[in-house]
């Protein structure tokens, strides 16, 4: 078997066995859009509710992301550097970080349609932004709680990192799910999506490039 | 002596930007009037920082091929000046968009985008500050500055020019060059670029004169 898709086999295993952390994430996503509900009301102001949306995805992915590398012990960090190369591990934690925060982010999306209500005109183009936003934020927020795990394993140390590289992306979703809710056609949004695009390509390959440097000590 | 001549030149660009820079005629715009001075002061501090942010990201790479300690000082130094040029962008831009604007402060990717740039670096000192042992904190810090530096190409480059902006030169709008018709402007504005980086390399390598002497102290 291909050495990244047993990574991702095994990661998965693991957190279906360790059920309490994916509990937790969607109990944290949960009572946060419970709070935003009992303080908001209603929002009827779109660019607000699609901010407020993307600001609990981003903290949820941080929750989320900052397990990937933390926390490991060092018979597991061992294990790794025997058996694969850096880059397929990056690769496979941010490939199973992308699809475990689209999962959540999903997740997260309908809590908050249900609570404070949506207007979405345009569900597949949402639902691509949701992909792509969801993939920029794994890449960035894998490669740089690698980097927290190598700095004390901090926890906080991954936000703090993570939220000024993540900005450029975060606007340029924002925009594109804020067009995809007002039904904007797709010649004036695929600009944006190929932005995001072009980022989550970018992280992938500054990682590809850089995590080697990172995981030996 | 023998390298004190671009210490010279800096200086004496620097001290002909203030006097020239107040003193020179300058084209007559409606709203900026007298403040296109400011293009001396605020423009080059950009300049300065982005050249100092290329020196720390060529040296980051440097240390990724060599793991010697001196091309990490060299980084971190840079950085550090870069963040004083980028403080004092920030604060003569702020000036400025008082007085052409009519506020400090306007939610436009410009200017997030240079805070932002500022809180990366923040987070690039506090990142250093939190490891000990001296080959990891440059081999980690490198990594993190030469990602930063791509993710910032894309904050204040790119992204600036995909969306409207008030700033000049950006979101389709003209840059000083267009006011510029007679050449005036220039005869300052390149000298003063030149200067303040050679200024800011100056103090980079005064900086990184005093850590080599700390380490010797307290080696």
């Amino acid at each position: 078997m291909n050495p990244i898709s047993s990574l991702i086999a095994r990661d998965l295993k693991l957190e279906f066995r360790r059920k309490s952390t994916l509990a937790g994430l969607l109990i944290y996503v949960m009572s946060s859009v419970f709070i935003c509900y009992l303080s908001f009301r209603q929002i009827i102001d779109i660019p607000t509710w699609n901010a407020l949306l993307w600001i609990i995805i981003l903290f949820a992915a941080v929750n989320a992301v900052v397990r990937s590398f933390l926390n490991e012990s060092r018979g597991i960090q061992l294990f790794h550097y025997l058996l694969v190369s850096p880059v397929q591990l990056i690769l496979a934690r941010i490939s199973f970080n992308t699809a475990y925060l689209v999962m959540l982010a999903i997740i997260t999306t309908l809590f908050y349609s249900l609570f404070l209500g949506h207007s979405i005109e345009d569900i597949p183009m949402f639902l691509l932004g949701i992909i792509l936003g969801c993939a920029c934020l794994s890449s960035v927020l894998t490669l740089m709680s690698a980097i927290a795990s190598k700095a004390g394993n901090n926890p906080s140390l991954v936000a703090i990192l993570g939220f000024p590289v993540i900005i450029p992306t975060l606007m340029t979703v924002i925009r594109f799910s804020k067009n995809a809710i007002d039904g904007i056609s797709w010649s004036v949004n695929l600009n944006y999506a190929l932005i995001l695009l072009a980022l989550f390509a970018m992280t992938v390959i500054m990682a590809i490039l850089l995590f080697p440097y990172l995981w030996k000590d | 002596m023998n390298n004190m001549w671009w210490k010279l030149l800096g200086s004496i660009l620097v001290v002909y930007t203030v006097i020239a820079g107040f003193l020179v005629d300058v084209p007559e715009m409606a709203i900026l009037n007298e403040t296109i001075r400011n293009l001396f002061f605020h423009v080059t501090m950009w300049f300065g920082m982005m050249i100092l942010l290329i020196i720390n990201l060529v040296y980051s790479i440097k240390y990724l091929g060599s793991f010697k300690i001196p091309s990490d000082d060299v980084a971190v130094e840079s950085a550090r000046i870069a963040m004083v040029f980028g403080i004092l962008g920030l604060i003569t831009g702020m000036i400025w968009a008082n007085y052409t604007w009519g506020t400090w402060w306007v939610n436009d990717v410009q200017l997030n985008g240079a805070a932002g740039t500022m809180l990366v670096y923040a987070a690039y000192f506090l990142l250093r500050g939190s490891i000990d042992d001296e080959q990891k904190r440059a081999r980690i810090s490198a990594v993190y500055s030469i990602f930063a530096f791509t993710m910032m190409i894309v904050f204040i480059i790119v992204l600036p020019r995909m969306t409207d902006s008030l700033h000049p030169g950006k979101g389709g709008n003209p840059g000083f060059s267009t006011y510029d018709l007679d050449s005036k402007l220039r005869m300052v504005f390149y000298p003063a670029v030149f200067g303040w980086t050679l200024l800011g390399v100056w103090m980079m390598t005064l900086n990184l004169r005093l850590r080599r002497i700390n380490e010797k102290l307290n080696a």
